[in-house]
């Protein structure tokens, strides 16, 4: 459901077995003693950097446009959200 | 004179300086060869007329004086980066016929440096895979094929990048490196694959798979050139918060041949018990000549080797859960229809992606849920620094770290389809450096009793690229491999 991703239940069987096998060998990582450990989110410990409040980049529409499957004017176009 | 397309890229620019041949000559020949080679399957969209667009752009240029490092150098690009104005797909059908409208930073470097773009690279779908076998465009066929003729595949998820190197399809590729997808399918086909440190090349513009694990690199013929791509590849990049402020060296002044004193380290744990003899022998063969060409061996320990695997194997899906949320069939790529939104986006992601691709957003959602988020994600995170840890005490007693690169040769087509855990464990030699953060480079170094390449894998210490190929070099010389794979695929 959070994966958003539609199946058949013939799907499901199958792939239950196989996500239990992943979940089961990543399991072992419970006997690693991580007390007190920080958590490692990334190589590189950059400082996110400043740059100055103005438009960067931008102005082109059509290009954001161009690839869109479904479109209106200026807008993406998608099934009606709100009745 | 022998055929343009044996030539490596350091023997091409050099052709192309010395005026031995044009950079349209040398671009005509690798376009008929990648013309013939449609039985490997390495390239997903070709790209002649552009390709002679540059390389007649680049013959002004060697003329009048103002080439590049790379002038008129052709080269395949894998199918992860975008190119403006050239379907860019990932591999993946739900990408559709996405036509990027910008290109990515480190293909717009090669371009500013004077390289020829032959066309996009085949890889596993948003390159989740270790055989290119999950490609939306099929797999790729190793040039390198098995004792009875049978076809093996040429590593993943870079494996489009491998085969055109080996196969002469392009003077070098450009690929990417999440857990070994640039080092696997190298030392699957006799090729040498670069992952530099992370944040050495900009992420800006390749489509992501794992941010903080993701790192483009080269693949070539030899170390020199893999040096030479490194070279224009390599940039700081304000568009990549990941990306490090840091000058690019030049790699290929690096290559002195001079490794007297250096410290190898050899980690104890990387002795596996499943690894096959061969390796084992060419391991101990490479530790020799690193000896004999003057380095000090030192043994060393990784203690947490075991748990990169299934830390990778959460964190990797869980970043990739987050990142392929973006392919709902909004902006771009293939839309399904539904009866109301949330159906549209199910029915998209369902038809869009393949099989790999949603075993790895599902578990990644699971291990980013809210119950187990402590338990899976966090966990593989204080792992992940434990491991990175490993290799700091390491360097305090070496300067480099040898192991093998795979714990097998390449493997035939369809063999471990069935089977992802087998696939994963193709990268278990390759996977820590990606968790660390390290550079790491596969040397082509031997053959297995079938005639199929090996490689032999070294880790630098982060941002220690030059020392890295500079160890490389004296590795390839003392392997003097020159195996080529027969031509099967083209008369």
């Amino acid at each position: 459901m959070l994966a958003r991703i539609g199946l058949d239940e013939a799907e499901v069987p199958a792939l239950a077995k196989e996500l239990n096998t992943i979940i089961g060998f990543v399991e072992q990582l419970s006997e690693v003693d991580t007390e007190g450990v920080k958590p490692f989110t990334s190589p590189v410990e950059n400082k996110m950097r400043w740059r100055e409040d103005v438009v960067a980049d931008g102005g082109y529409a059509e290009h954001v446009l161009a690839n869109a499957p479904d479109k209106d004017d200026e807008y993406f176009a998608v099934p009606k959200v709100v009745e | 004179m022998s055929k343009l397309t044996d030539l490596n890229l350091a023997q091409a620019r050099d052709g192309l300086v010395s005026k031995a041949f044009s950079a349209a000559e040398l671009t005509q020949s690798h376009i008929e060869r990648v013309e013939a080679s449609d039985a490997l399957n390495a390239y997903v969209l070709k790209t002649p007329e552009k390709a002679m667009d540059m390389a007649k752009a680049s013959d002004e240029k060697i003329s009048n004086g103002t080439a590049g490092p790379l002038e008129g150098l052709p080269i395949g690009v894998k199918d992860l980066f975008c190119t403006k104005g050239v379907r860019t797909t990932a591999s993946s059908k739900i990408l559709g016929e996405f036509i990027p409208p910008y290109e990515s930073t480190v293909t717009q470097n090669l371009w500013n440096d004077g390289a020829v773009l032959l066309g996009k690279l085949n890889n596993d779908e948003f390159a989740m895979g270790s055989s290119n076998e999950t490609s939306c465009f099929g797999p790729v066929n190793n040039p390198y094929q098995g004792a009875n003729g049978e076809n093996l595949v040429p590593g993943g998820s870079s494996g489009g990048s491998s085969a055109a190197v080996a196969a002469r399809l392009g003077v070098a590729a450009t690929a990417t490196d999440t857990g070994g997808s640039i080092r696997q399918p190298a030392a699957f086909t006799g090729t040498v694959g670069l992952k530099p440190t992370y944040g050495r090349c900009s992420r800006w513009g390749v489509v992501a798979f794992a941010s903080s694990l993701d790192q483009a690199g080269p693949i070539t013929q030899t170390v020199r050139d893999a040096a030479i791509m490194l070279g224009s590849m390599a940039s700081f990049d304000k568009r990549d918060s990941t990306s490090v402020e840091r000058d690019v060296p030049n790699y290929e002044a690096a290559l002195t041949g001079n490794i007297k004193g250096l410290r190898v380290g050899i980690p104890k744990e990387y002795r596996v018990d499943t690894m096959p003899a061969e390796i084992e022998a060419l391991w101990q063969q490479g530790i020799d000549w690193l000896k004999d060409a003057g380095a000090e061996i030192v043994d060393v320990s990784l203690p947490h080797t075991k748990y990169a695997l299934p830390a990778y194997y959460i964190i990797a899906p869980a970043e990739a859960s987050s990142n392929l949320a973006r392919y709902d069939g909004v902006r771009y790529g293939a839309r399904q229809t539904g009866v109301d939104i949330d159906d549209m986006y199910s029915n998209t992601r369902a038809a869009g992606f393949g099989d790999e691709v949603k075993r790895r957003i599902m578990v990644g959602t699971y291990a980013l849920s809210a119950g187990y988020y402590d338990a899976y994600y966090i966990k593989a995170l204080q792992v992940r620094r434990l491991i990175a840890e490993d290799f700091d005490r390491a360097y305090e007693k070496c300067d480099v770290l040898l192991t093998p690169t795979t714990p097998s040769a390449a493997f035939a087509v369809g063999k471990q389809v069935e089977d992802p855990l087998e696939m994963y464990l193709n990268d278990v030699f390759t996977v820590t450096v990606n968790l660390a953060g390290l550079p790491g480079l596969s040397v082509p170094a031997g053959l297995d009793a079938n005639g199929l390449p090996l490689g032999l894998q070294l880790i630098g210490k982060a941002f220690g690229e030059e020392e890295l190929l500079r160890v490389g070099e004296v590795l390839e010389t003392a392997a003097g491999f020159t195996t080529r794979p027969k031509q099967w695929w083209s008369a």
